[in-house]
């Protein structure tokens, strides 16, 4: 075991772990937002809105996350790399940058696992405690808002926990396209050092020092729900 | 029981017969990254590697009296593979450094060249560490452009960017994704030549360096001492007799030879 080049690469690493942590943080948002929208979609009483959710969770699901990757990076990238006015605006910056395109494709992601996940979830909630919200006279806003959503997120927290984890070791997905993440500067630990083990080893406790701890976030959030959930 | 025995001895047998026919073909494993260098190495569709180091290569092994077999590795494996035994000889442009020459060993240079600097046409750029503050740089991981690249422009402000093949890294830079790549000046004529790579231009030529090294040997083991000698013996044979001239002038217009 040689760890000589830590101190050498300290700072990079330090980098990485931010470019991960912040591809985690991005596609679980946004992703988590889309998959509200597409779990309500898929329960949708208009057959478009419902069929587009359906064909969008399946195109998600039934395409590897790598080869959306690199449709993203070299299919949409290479659209944008023609348009010289695009080249030349402000937005090129971002645009030529991998780091956008990894954030997008998992955010897709997410919206299509976890949409399936809040649908499951929006349909285990009683009709019952619905049928009573209307009863009182709630608008239906307010009842997704105050039951609905509320009452699905709390039984599905277990298995947010379990996605959030799964989000963070598919972010390793994104040092195939240049981008520094934390596999990234493994690889380029490897290639300067010749050490193949020691930045892997090093990077795996990495990994599951930050799984543990989304685990015990979520873990902390699940207790301090307002009840027990019997679900 | 008895029946299990006379599998195992069945097994022992085949196992012995295997070995004498590996004894009798000591075929020296090549390793060729997969993916295409031209001109020094690339695969035709019908699996046929040609190339200017496959042409030398196939001269060497002749003057050397053994058998070369290629064998594809993954490039930014390629010395834990030599290490791991799965190959015996990296004949694949690894430039001989110092950092390498830690871990394997090198036979003499068998060609030289320049590393030059590359971005697309009409842009204004100075290649200096000043001059490329905020620019992306982009350079192929485990190469000796890529620490001649940490070390002179650690300090620089420009953004590094290291690629897995320089594949990827000529693709982005032509796609402007990448403001200016480093990479071998023969390789990067070639790309420039093709249509890919035809909105890209040199922007100069990066200044001798000892980190760059001597130029592009065989790596081997560092035990195979015997099998440098083999190597070194041939290289020069080679160089000697006008053979690797032969050889170089169907790939390039300058020369290559090692100075």
């Amino acid at each position: 075991m040689d760890f000589s080049w830590f101190a050498e690469f300290r700072q990079p690493l330090w980098l990485a772990l931010l470019t991960t942590l912040q591809l985690l943080l991005i596609s679980a948002s946004a992703g988590f937002l889309l998959a509200v929208l597409v779990g309500f979609g898929r329960l949708s009483r208009q057959p478009f809105i419902a069929w587009l959710s359906l064909s969008y969770t399946n195109l998600i699901r039934g395409t590897p996350l790598l080869v959306q990757i690199y449709v993203m990076y070299y299919g949409l990238g290479s659209l944008f790399q023609d348009m010289p006015a695009l080249r030349e605006s402000w937005l090129w910056p971002y645009l030529r940058e991998g780091f956008w395109y990894v954030a997008l494709a998992l955010t897709l992601s997410v919206g299509g696992y976890l949409g399936e996940v809040i649908r499951g979830g929006l349909r285990a909630v009683p009709k019952g405690e619905l049928e009573a919200a209307r009863a009182l006279g709630m608008p239906h806003r307010l009842i997704v808002r105050r039951i609905w959503l509320p009452r699905t997120l709390y039984a599905l927290l277990p298995t947010l926990s379990g996605e959030a984890v799964m989000l963070l070791k598919s972010t390793a997905l994104a040092s195939t396209v240049a981008v520094m993440d934390v596999l990234g500067i493994a690889n380029l630990i490897r290639n300067q050092t010749f050490l193949t083990y020691e930045p892997l080893l090093l990077i795996a406790t990495l990994y599951l020092v930050l799984a543990i701890l989304i685990e015990r976030g979520f873990k902390r959030l699940e207790n301090r729900l307002p009840f027990r959930n019997a679900l | 029981m008895k029946s299990g025995m006379r599998i195992l001895g069945g097994m022992l047998a085949l196992a012995v017969l295997a070995n004498t026919n590996a004894l009798a073909a000591p075929a020296l494993k090549i390793g060729l990254a997969a993916e295409p260098y031209p001109p020094f190495s690339m695969k035709s569709s019908s699996g046929q590697w040609s190339g200017f180091e496959v042409d030398l290569l196939n001269s060497l092994c002749k003057e050397m009296k053994v058998q070369c077999q290629i064998t594809e590795v993954a490039w930014d494996g390629i010395i834990p593979s030599l290490q791991g035994k799965k190959i015996d000889v990296i004949f694949n442009s690894l430039s001989i450094t110092p950092d390498r020459q830690k871990v394997i060993s090198f036979s003499k240079p068998y060609y030289y060249t320049d590393a030059m600097f590359v971005g697309t046409k009409g842009q204004k750029l100075d290649p200096s560490p000043a001059g490329l503050r905020g620019k992306i740089l982009g350079v192929q991981g485990s190469t000796s452009h890529a620490s001649f690249i940490a070390k002179r422009y650690a300090q620089s402000g420009a953004n590094v960017k290291y690629y897995n093949t320089q594949d990827e890294l000529n693709a982005d830079t032509a796609a402007g994704r990448v403001d200016v790549m480093l990479l071998d000046a023969l390789a990067a004529s070639e790309f420039m030549a093709s249509k890919a790579g035809a909105n890209l231009e040199s922007k100069g030529l990066a200044p001798r360096d000892p980190i760059f090294g001597p130029g592009v040997g065989a790596g081997l083991r560092k035990q195979d001492a015997a099998l440098k000698q083999q190597f070194d013996t041939a290289i020069d044979k080679l160089i000697k007799s006008g053979q690797y001239d032969t050889i170089q002038k169907k790939y390039f217009k300058v020369s290559v030879a090692p100075k």
